[in-house]
């Protein structure tokens, strides 16, 4: 029942933004940014609430779609897929307020748009029908691709098109393997559907994943997207939607194809090394802030993706911890692109620089996200990175050292995006009018880094409070067992 | 004197045809009594009238009939397939009285009703036909209806153009058709469906198989699947908008249900021929279709494509003839049918407006400036891709599962290619619609009425497209029990 509300109160916030006739744009705006702070307090309520020892399904609810093919709406949270569940909450709740605030253009429309996304990404991580998952995972595109073509820059089409072929050419070919992974399990329930051992279906169902998440090379559409979009939107991209083919993996590929996962690690391994490479020096190179951060995100969903499929305590945990990070961290790194970018009505870098001075509040906000970006020593991005490279070394120890030396990369492009922006002699496009951080502005980014420095403290909230506490043996089993 | 023995007739099992041509009747007649300006309203509401009465006829049928039962001197099936492809061809037809109702011909209104009532009548006629030559009568009815009704705008050559067109090649795919009756009438000595079955049995003699492919070549033509889909965008630019609409959903119900019908029941020993067969005319197709959609720039010739491409969708769940894709046939038609009468009404709607044919260029701004259409618009044109929440993606979840579940798992995939393929041309239109400014056109006297009928009819196949993808389970069944009397061969 709840998990149904949480997917369904933003999307009929969505609704009502859209039909009523509102007096003023920032009247609908308002309305949807209270739909997004209603979510976010049920969800902290309920994560207060939840039982965290029971590795099974909870608040789940089923009713049956179509029965002669076994198609149900089922949906419920894991331990787990609360933490995503709240990632998206989080970050969603964010991006509407910056939305919001920075007073686009038909706000009614465009944030409808975003609340309607945030539920169906919610949709996507507690579905528990496999043709429900589909249907929520091509749902979270239809918003994208129209806020991203309306909103967007100056090359938004190409954006678009490039984004969305992409994306559907991965997703159809998941439709296909959901259909057969259905029908040769005889239901669509994700939790009776047994292990599988055919490499196709698997491989269907990892060509979306690979595309959404992106692995290299799949990742074409990903600069573009990126820099194309409005901030808060790059920040959902990046930060969220990434997400979800992260847990797709967790959640089907591991799950379903045990056997296919151990027999194709090795390549999916050798993709994911290098786009953890690739994606760091791309980033290192970049022109702009949007692209440091763009790549910078291939990166680190590649580095998720290696932690996945080493398959073990380790790996999984700091998978997880790492989905969540990295999704604040790059929803933080957007959003603080759109102010600098607003300010300077530019991201390229060679054209920035020195903001730091009588800017302290943008300096301290910026630095501190940037270095638990870097992943230094006691942040909760180190805290992940570390347990990822722990779980793959038992794989080998040459994916670890491979691991290690992004990390360092990581720590050069950060360091440059930091001091490019922030010091040496002020950019000519920094004027003095350009101001600090407005109160709106730290009152969106600053929660999201404070959540970033609690985890940091406190990392074990999350590992030690999902998986009832042993991912790699209950990963294959904790689903099965259908109440 | 001999008496000539009268067959017995189901006069019940035909009111849902006699409504339609009563009304046909009505709307021609009754007119010419009437002032001018009333002859366009009576028509419509004549037409409205009558399409209720038959849809209620047919519903009745459907609730009433447990199993089938040949009638008419068994020229004539009496089963739930017939009735629900009734239905469907019905509310086609309704809808499309709803899209009319602002089309003015001076002086024609009462003709163009009572095409419009004859032809639907033709293919109500048609799904249920029982034996090769009351398919041929039906098919020619219907055709005959629908090729005056797109040359009917005569002051326009693209209207006439296409009449021709649609008529020469009509015509000549109607020969290929009965030709191939005769030589499958020659092979067995029967036209009976199931008489056919019972006489082919065992031996795949030439005739007979030369007289199948010809029928296949013959329907295929009327469903617009290719290689014989030439005259398909030419007549459905040419045609007035909504017979455009009633055909590109009518048409393909009446077509398709009855080339189901007729395979499944007179040519199950045949199977391993058309089957395959039909699987190539489902891949050629959706490269026809889609890729020829890709570079245009007119909506109603990209709709035409699109509609080459669903029929091989459509086609994809007859090939399987397994009881699966008979069913997702039937439930995939249910939305394609309101999908396609919506799409249509909304370029109707802007062609009024512009008072020109509607370009990609001309639907620009149309998202902002008529926020409506814009958001059905932009609904079915993601329900066309087959993305939720049009009950087109349940349809084709159906006929992927079908191809699946016969094993054919490879035609799935040339789906979801096509499908891939399709997404740029049918993103193209909201893309036209919302991302580019509006072109300011130059509006024709004032602001375009608001046409409430045309609206309805949106609404109302907008009800239909996310209906049917939540409800699906009773549409289902529905479509279930259409087809279980079918005794497919897998």
């Amino acid at each position: 029942m709840l998990t149904s509300l949480l997917i369904f109160l933003p999307m009929a916030g969505a609704l009502f933004v859209w039909i009523v006739p509102w007096p003023t744009a920032r009247a609908a705006g308002g309305t949807a940014l209270l739909v997004a702070l209603a979510e976010l307090v049920i969800w902290v309520n309920r994560a207060l609430n939840f039982d965290y020892g029971n590795a099974g399904l909870q608040d789940s609810a089923s009713h049956s779609w179509f029965s002669d093919l076994g198609v149900s709406y089922t949906v419920g949270l894991y331990d787990f897929s609360l933490w995503l569940v709240g990632l998206t909450i989080v970050v969603s709740t964010a991006a509407i307020a910056y939305g919001f605030w920075s007073g686009r253009e038909r706000m009614g429309v465009y944030l409808g748009l975003l609340l309607f996304l945030e539920g169906a990404t919610v949709g996507v991580f507690t579905a528990q029908d496999l043709l429900l998952f589909y249907v929520f995972w091509e749902a979270m595109m239809i918003p994208l691709y129209i806020a991203i073509g309306v909103w967007g820059g100056a090359g938004r089409v190409g954006a678009t098109i490039k984004f969305v072929v992409y994306t559907l050419a991965g997703s159809l070919l998941m439709l296909v393997s959901v259909i057969a992974l259905g029908l040769s399990a005889g239901t669509f329930d994700m939790r009776a559907i047994g292990e599988n051992g055919s490499a196709w279906i698997f491989l269907g169902f990892a060509a979306a994943f690979a595309v959404k998440a992106p692995l290299w090379p799949f990742h074409g559409w990903l600069p573009d997207a990126y820099r194309e979009s409005p901030p808060e939107v790059a920040a959902i991209l990046s930060g969220v939607i990434s997400k979800a083919a992260t847990y797709g993996f967790l959640r089907i590929g591991l799950v379903f194809f045990p056997a296919v996962v151990d027999d194709w690690r090795t390549p999916v391994l050798v993709l994911a090394t290098i786009g953890l490479v690739y994606g760091s020096l791309l980033a290192f190179r970049a022109p702009d802030i949007r692209g440091v951060v763009a790549y910078s995100s291939l990166a680190q969903m590649n580095l998720i993706v290696i932690g996945l499929f080493a398959v073990n305590d380790s790996g999984i945990s700091g998978a997880l911890l790492q989905m969540v990070t990295h999704g604040l961290i790059s929803a933080a790194l957007f959003l603080l692109a759109g102010a600098v970018e607003r300010r300077a009505a530019t991201g390229n870098l060679a054209l920035l620089g020195g903001m730091a001075r009588g800017r302290p509040i943008l300096a301290t906000v910026l630095i501190t996200t940037g270095v638990i970006a870097l992943a230094v020593p006691g942040s909760s991005a180190f805290a992940g990175e570390f347990l990822i490279l722990n779980g793959i070394f038992t794989r080998g120890w040459g994916w670890a050292l491979a691991g290690a030396v992004a990390i360092v990369l990581a720590a050069m492009y950060m360091l440059r995006l930091i001091s490019a922006i922030l010091h040496r002699n002020p950019g000519p496009t920094i004027t003095e009018a350009a101001l600090d951080l407005r109160p709106a502005e730290i009152s969106i980014i600053v929660p999201l880094v404070a959540v970033l420095l609690a985890l940091s403290f406190w990392p074990a909230a999350i590992t030690d409070h999902s998986f009832g506490g042993r991912p790699a043996g209950t990963v294959g089993s904790q689903f099965e067992a259908a109440p | 004197m001999t008496k000539f023995p009268t067959p017995s007739i189901d006069w019940a099992a035909l009111s849902p045809e006699l409504a339609l041509l009563g009304g046909a009747a009505v709307c021609l007649l009754v007119p010419l009594f009437l002032p001018h300006g009333w002859r366009r309203h009576f028509c419509a509401f004549v037409s409205i009238a009558c399409f209720i009465g038959a849809g209620a006829a047919a519903i009745a049928l459907f609730r009433m009939d447990e199993t089938g039962t040949a009638i008419v001197a068994n020229a004539l099936r009496r089963d739930r397939l017939a009735e629900l492809g009734q239905v469907l061809v019905i509310g086609s037809g309704l809808l499309t009285v709803g899209v009319s109702y602002a089309y003015v011909l001076r002086e024609r209104m009462g003709e163009y009703y009572a095409l419009l009532l004859t032809a639907a009548a033709g293919m109500c006629f048609f799904v249920s036909a029982d034996d090769l030559m009351t398919m041929f009568l039906g098919l020619e009815w219907f055709s005959i209806s629908l090729y005056i009704l797109c040359a009917i705008a005569i002051e326009e050559v693209a209207s006439l153009e296409a009449g021709l067109k649609y008529l020469i090649v009509g015509s000549f795919s109607s020969a290929i058709l009965l030709f191939g009756s005769a030589f499958v009438y020659g092979a067995t000595g029967v036209i009976g469906f199931e008489d056919i079955a019972d006489a082919s049995s065992g031996a795949d003699s030439l005739f007979l198989v030369t007289g199948l492919a010809m029928i296949i070549v013959g329907l295929a033509f009327k469903a617009s699947a290719a290689p014989f889909h030439m005259w398909t965008p030419d007549v459905y630019q040419g045609a007035p908008t909504p017979v455009t609409a009633f055909m590109s959903a009518a048409t393909k119900v009446a077509a398709l249900v009855l080339t189901m019908r007729l395979l499944v029941t007179a040519f199950p020993a045949q199977e391993h021929l058309w089957t395959i067969s039909l699987a190539v005319i489902v891949c050629m197709s959706l490269a026809w279709g889609n890729v020829g959609a890709l570079v245009q720039t007119d909506v109603k010739r990209l709709l035409a494509y699109s509609s080459i491409s669903h029929a091989g969708f459509l086609l994809m769940p007859v090939a399987v003839a397994t009881p699966l894709g008979g069913r997702a046939l039937m439930y995939y038609l249910i939305s394609y049918a309101a999908m396609s009468i919506g799409a249509f009404a909304i370029v109707a709607a802007r062609e009024r407006e512009l008072a020109r044919p509607v370009t990609l260029e001309g639907l620009a701004g149309m998202g902002w400036e008529r926020p409506g259409m814009g958001a059905a618009m932009t609904l079915f044109m993601f329900g066309f891709i087959g993305l939720p929440p049009a009950g087109l993606f349940i349809g084709k979840f159906y006929a992927f599962s079908a191809a699946v579940d016969r094993g054919w798992a490879w035609l799935a995939v040339v789906g979801a290619i096509a499908t891939v393929v399709s997404i740029y041309y049918y993103l193209g239109v909201v893309r036209a619609m919302y991302f580019q400014p509006a072109v300011r056109v130059a509006p024709a006297g004032g602001s375009p009425p608001r046409e409430l009928a045309l609206g309805t009819s949106v609404a109302l196949a907008v009800v239909v497209t996310v209906g049917s993808f939540i409800a699906a389970q009773p549409l289902l069944d529905i479509a279930t029990d259409a087809v279980s009397f079918l005794p497919f061969p897998h």
